[in-house]
């Protein structure tokens, strides 16, 4: 072994292990985004349905946790990275299977940021909900858009637990437009602190993304 | 060969240097640096950043020449002495230094707490000021949440905006505070830095001094979007931040409605519940 | 013993105590804990359930994990032997080739070198996520790594450099050396010698796992509440904190209580090497301000899973809680990182200068004056804060006040190079590199440490230049200087000078192309720890970025000589290459495993280089020959 090639050797075969572990590191760490694109809708409009789940399922890696999901061909898909066209209106449908969890800041709870400053609750034209009865928004603050989602009431029949929820379960449908600017990467996010059993509800799935955070890449 | 005069050179190049450097450092190139002048506070210390200026110039002019010259002079040369000069002590260079680097820092400590007491230079000063304003003062709460902030106006019906105006020329007093985590509010080019902690009504003065946007940004780590918590905001000739307050009144009425009474803080819920 | 060895089969050298069974020990040790978590803290359990998280589990997981490493090093057998009333070893692994340096040894030279390994190894991962960062902040918009993974690379670069590198120096040098200059047969407690290295191997590779476990969003710094919302990455930090706190109290008590007690006959308080003033006063340093380290992440450790609410202010805590006692351990820490500096280049310059130390009691006097006042400053990374606004008078001015033993430190620095003969050898090159870059780090610390001022820089750019230039153009420039000067005398091999000259310029050069432009960023507005920053500041980014991996780039050309040198080549050293007076550089080289045949008895100043000056014309005042 004291051969200068064997010393050679376990050079390279030391460089080789420490180049691969690197790879093997960073690859851990690289977001990998598969964005699910919003469908065209006529000249410069789109179309974006979303879902949110008390609990994501198999379909992410944290079962238990709260998620948003994007449908796609009638299936839900987990992605929060959404291609949307640049300069375009998008008209974005959200279907929430997820219960009332109240609003920290209550100012949430008013629509802002919208064309027309308003939005659909299941085909009722609102400009706010009652902040206790928020059980996610949909925000995207460097467009000033708020969209406070109302929860599926305690009460209500034929509840979905986890994903894949089905159409026929209980949900809450909102509907609303909003006007894309230029090209780029913009984060949204969720403001309701529902990640149930993290300190004030806004650990795990609120600091992951691709469960209540994404983003919307304007292309 | 007789021993040159090294340390009279050294004296004389670092006066030159020192009385050619310090001028131009403190009188061309510090008041053009940030953060500008966009605020009494933000002029405040581009004063002050002037006068530190003013007194590390000749000490870096020092390490300057004296590195310099010693490095060229003192190295070990082809033929010339294998050893130093044994030198161990000298009491009067020790007492020199000494007595130097104290009188400068008293009197940087000294000018600094005198800049600090100039209403608070711009920093948080916590619930209970001790450097405020004389006059007036319009109060602006600043909410920090995970990841954005909101501003809440007490003085025009408790109203919450996404975006921050200021009326330009007039004593603002911001109220930086916390829903969650800890947060830090700056307004570089107005020169305010706040940290907003939760339950903690941290209180820091500005003065805008010219109609400009400002931006804001937060400057404590706070979680996944802390980068992403950026905003830009205005400040206003007084008749168009009324307009503009009357404005987010109505436009905000509704989330405004929602909102409990104004407080200086809002003690934030442990919310460690079942989903 | 060693001939009964050589005989085995290389298979059967594995079985045994050794890094081996520690690693195969530590894993059972991981799934026992955290087994027993999922008893304790059970799955079904509504917390658990909702979150996915079993923080319990994974702190029960860890300190098996440490409790089988230590085990399978052998650290229980002394421990053991003396319950069962067995007369114990006293000396471990001091005899026997390589296998010395892959466990429990108790010959603070192999410690020396197993401390500068390890070290290595870890500065080089934390240099990698260093190099990530960099990438990710090519782009204006986070594109490569995301906000969330973004901040797990900043908090893994910043937890392993602060955490890992407190050791760089001390831990290799100051074990190695401090014994041999003070003519001691060894340290003071050898076996807790040995543990200082392996708690610390512990602590990197648990740090390191964080990656497995959701990562951390705090920084190093882990400011609360967010450390309580965080991740489970977060116990990982805690974790390691925790033996790194552990390690540095026991390293701080083993060289206090060796360079008191143990020094030669005649090896006077006047006489001891100025590298051993430097290594007792960040000693004590360490002894007081580390425990206070390992107890805030305890408390931050039981928010987690014991659910008390030290740092939680809905339930009567305070956030500025952890702040003051984070920053109590964090800012005599970074003196921890200086005061090493400090020592070697005061070791170093006269050796190649070629004078004794000018000044040599104020040297003394700068490091304790330094060492006593960081005790007292810590509140001036909270000037912003709102807390005790009107105590920031005193904070600012005993922060300056610092500056004023800092200062005596450059001022004899200086005057040992007047009247020298200096010879640019490579760690003499590292030393006055030393002096650029501390002096830039400390004059941009006189605006940070001004109230005003430092609300515009606090939390920005500008700091993180600043404390880049004192640690990383400091501690790590001495550290370099360190193993450049005394790796001859450690492995009896020399290093390729031409080599190391291309790592000189190129490390120097890339350090300030990197750090200098961002006190700009900085005063321009750029926080620390973003992924997203002004398309404005893209230019400047992308500049520092690139000097960057330049700079990566020069620590591969040192990790080329140190393979082609001492792994290569291995061209055996000269005895002194140096021309040193130092008692170290007097020992044979390999050093014998007790040091010294007889202890040696020291009759005279250190430092003992030069000409006597002339006596002073009796014509010419002695203001004329300062120094």
């Amino acid at each position: 072994m004291n051969s200068v090639a064997a010393r050679w050797l376990a050079i390279v075969v030391g460089t080789v292990i420490v180049a691969l572990a690197i790879g093997l590191y960073v690859n851990k760490l690289v977001r990998a985004p598969t964005p699910v694109s919003a469908q065209q809708a006529g000249p410069a409009q789109a179309q974006l349905t979303l879902g949110t789940t008390p609990a994501v399922g198999k379909l992410g890696g944290q079962p238990t946790w709260v998620s948003y999901l994007v449908r796609e061909g009638g299936q839900w898909k987990h992605t929060t990275t959404f291609d949307v066209p640049a300069h375009s209106l998008v008209h974005i449908t959200i279907l929430n299977f997820d219960g009332e969890s109240g609003l920290r800041n209550p100012f949430l709870s008013q629509v802002q940021g919208t064309v027309g400053g308003t939005m659909q609750l299941d085909g009722k034209t609102v400009k706010n909900i009652s902040p206790d009865a928020a059980s996610h928004t949909f925000t995207v603050p460097e467009l000033g858009i708020v969209i406070p989602i109302k929860g599926v009431a305690d009460d209500a029949p034929n509840q979905c637990e986890e994903m894949p929820c089905s159409l026929s379960q209980a949900h809450e449908t909102v509907t609303f437009t909003m006007r894309t600017g230029k090209h780029g990467w913009i984060r949204w996010q969720c403001f309701v602190p529902c990640a149930a059993g993290f300190f004030t509800g806004f650990g795990g799935p609120m600091q992951t993304i691709g469960y209540m955070d994404g983003f919307l890449h304007v292309v | 060969m007789p021993e040159p005069p090294h340390f009279r050179r050294i004296l004389i190049l670092w006066a030159a240097l020192s009385i050619i450097a310090t001028p131009i450092v403190v009188l061309v190139w510090a008041p053009g640096l940030p953060p500008g002048n966009g605020s009494n506070v933000a002029s405040g210390q581009v004063t002050d950043n002037a006068v530190l200026l003013g007194v590390v110039t000749p000490i870096a002019a020092l390490m300057i020449v004296f590195f310099t010259y010693a490095l060229i002079v003192f190295r070990r040369r082809d033929g010339g002495p294998e050893e130093g000069l044994a030198i161990r002590d000298h009491r009067g260079i020790q007492t020199t230094w000494l007595a130097a680097t104290s009188v400068i820092v008293l009197l940087l400590a000294a000018y600094g707490t005198i800049r600090l007491f100039d209403e608070g230079a711009g920093g948080g000063q916590g619930p209970d000021p001790v450097a405020k304003p004389s006059g007036s003062v319009l109060p602006v709460q600043v909410i920090a949440q995970q990841w954005e902030f909101t501003f809440r106006y007490p003085t025009f019906g408790g109203v919450e905006t996404p975006h921050l105006a200021l009326p330009v020329d007039r004593n603002i007093a911001l109220h930086v505070t916390s829903l969650d985590v800890i947060h830090s509010f700056w307004a570089h080019d107005l020169g305010v830095k706040a940290d907003a902690n939760p339950g903690v009504d941290n209180v820091a003065y500005v003065r805008p001094s010219e109609v400009r946007s400002f931006s804001i940004r937060c400057a404590e780590l706070c979680g996944l979007f802390h980068g992403h918590m950026f905003d830009t905001g205005e400040v206003m000739s007084d008749g168009s931040f009324l307009a503009w307050i009357h404005r987010a009144q109505v436009a905000f009425g509704p989330g405004t409605g929602a909102l409990p009474k104004f407080r200086s803080h809002y003690n934030p819920a442990p919310h460690r519940r079942a989903g | 013993m060693n001939t009964e060895r050589t005989a085995r089969s290389p298979l059967r050298g594995l079985i045994g105590f050794n890094v081996v069974s520690g690693i195969l020990l530590g894993i059972v040790g991981f799934y026992f804990g955290w087994w027993l978590g999922h008893q304790i803290h059970f799955t079904n359990y509504e917390y658990v359930a909702d979150t996915g998280q079993n923080d319990i589990a994974l702190f029960l997981a860890y300190l098996f994990f440490v409790v089988g490493f230590l085990g399978g090093l052998g650290f229980l057998r002394y421990p053991l032997a003396r319950m069962t009333g067995r007369e114990p070893s006293h000396h471990e692994n001091e005899e026997g080739g390589i296998r010395r340096y892959f466990g429990l040894c108790t010959d603070h030279k192999v410690i020396g070198l197993q401390y500068l390994l390890g070290i290595g190894i870890f500065f080089f991962i934390g240099g990698v996520n260093a190099m990530l960062i960099r990438a990710e902040l090519l782009r204006p918009s986070p594109q490569l790594f995301g906000a969330g993974n973004y901040l797990t690379i900043v908090s893994l670069h910043g937890a392993m450099m602060m955490g890992i590198m407190t050791s760089g120096v001390l831990g290799p040098f100051a074990n190695y050396f401090v014994p041999l200059m003070i003519g001691a047969k060894r340290m003071a407690f050898p076996r807790i010698e040995s543990l200082t290295f392996w708690l610390l191997m512990a602590a990197g590779a648990i740090l390191t796992s964080a990656v497995f476990f959701g990562g951390l969003p705090t920084g190093w710094t882990g400011y609360g509440p967010l450390n309580v919302q965080a991740n489970m990455g977060m116990d990982s930090y805690i974790i390691f904190f925790i033996l790194v706190g552990v390690s540095m109290t026991l390293l701080g008590l083993n060289l206090i209580a060796t360079i008191v007690t143990m020094r030669a006959p005649g090896l006077t308080w006047g006489r001891l090497p100025i590298f051993c003033w430097g290594a007792l006063s960040t000693s004590g340093l360490m002894v007081l301000a580390a425990p206070v380290l390992a107890a805030v992440l305890l408390m931050v450790g039981l928010d987690r899973t014991a659910q008390t609410s030290f740092f939680q202010t809905a339930s009567g805590g305070s956030p500025y809680l952890y702040e003051n006692l984070f920053w109590f351990f964090g800012h005599p820490e970074v003196y921890v990182l200086a005061l090493p500096g400090f020592g070697i280049i005061l070791e170093l310059v006269p050796v190649f200068a070629r004078k004794p130390l000018w000044g040599y009691r104020l040297a003394v006097a700068g490091m304790l004056g330094v060492a006593l006042l960081s005790f007292f400053v810590w509140q001036h990374h909270l000037f912003v804060s709102g807390i005790n606004a009107a105590l920031r008078p005193f904070y600012m001015l005993s922060t300056e006040v610092i500056s004023v033993p800092t200062g005596f430190i450059f001022l004899c620095g200086m005057a040992t190079l007047w009247r020298a003969s200096i010879r640019y050898t490579v760690p003499m090159l590292f030393c006055l590199a030393w002096f650029f870059n501390f002096f830039i780090g400390g004059i941009t610390g006189v605006f940070l440490s001004d109230t005003p001022s430092n609300v515009s820089t606090h939390g920005s750019f500008f700091v993180m230049a600043h404390f880049h230039y004192t640690i990383m153009g400091g501690l790590v420039f001495a550290f370099f200087a360190a193993i450049y000067y005394w790796v001859p005398k450690m492995t009896g091999l020399r290093f390729n000078e031409a080599l190391a000259k291309v790592h000189f310029w190129a490390m120097f050069i890339a350090f300030n192309s990197t750090f200098a432009p961002l006190f700009a960023a900085g005063l321009l507005g750029m926080p620390r720890r973003v992924s997203t920053y002004a398309s404005s500041l893209q230019p400047i980014n992308i500049w520092v970025s690139v000097s960057a991996f330049v700079l990566g780039l020069s620590m591969l050309v040192f990790l080329a000589n140190v393979l082609y040198s001492l792994v290569i080549a291995r061209k055996p050293a000269e005895p002194n290459p140096w021309d040193s007076k130092s008692l170290e550089w007097q020992v044979p080289t390999p050093v014998p495993v007790h040091n010294f045949d007889k202890v040696p008895v020291i009759d005279s100043e250190p430092y003992d280089y030069g000409t006597p000056p002339p006596p002073p014309r009796p014509a010419k005042a002695p203001a004329a020959a300062p120094g």
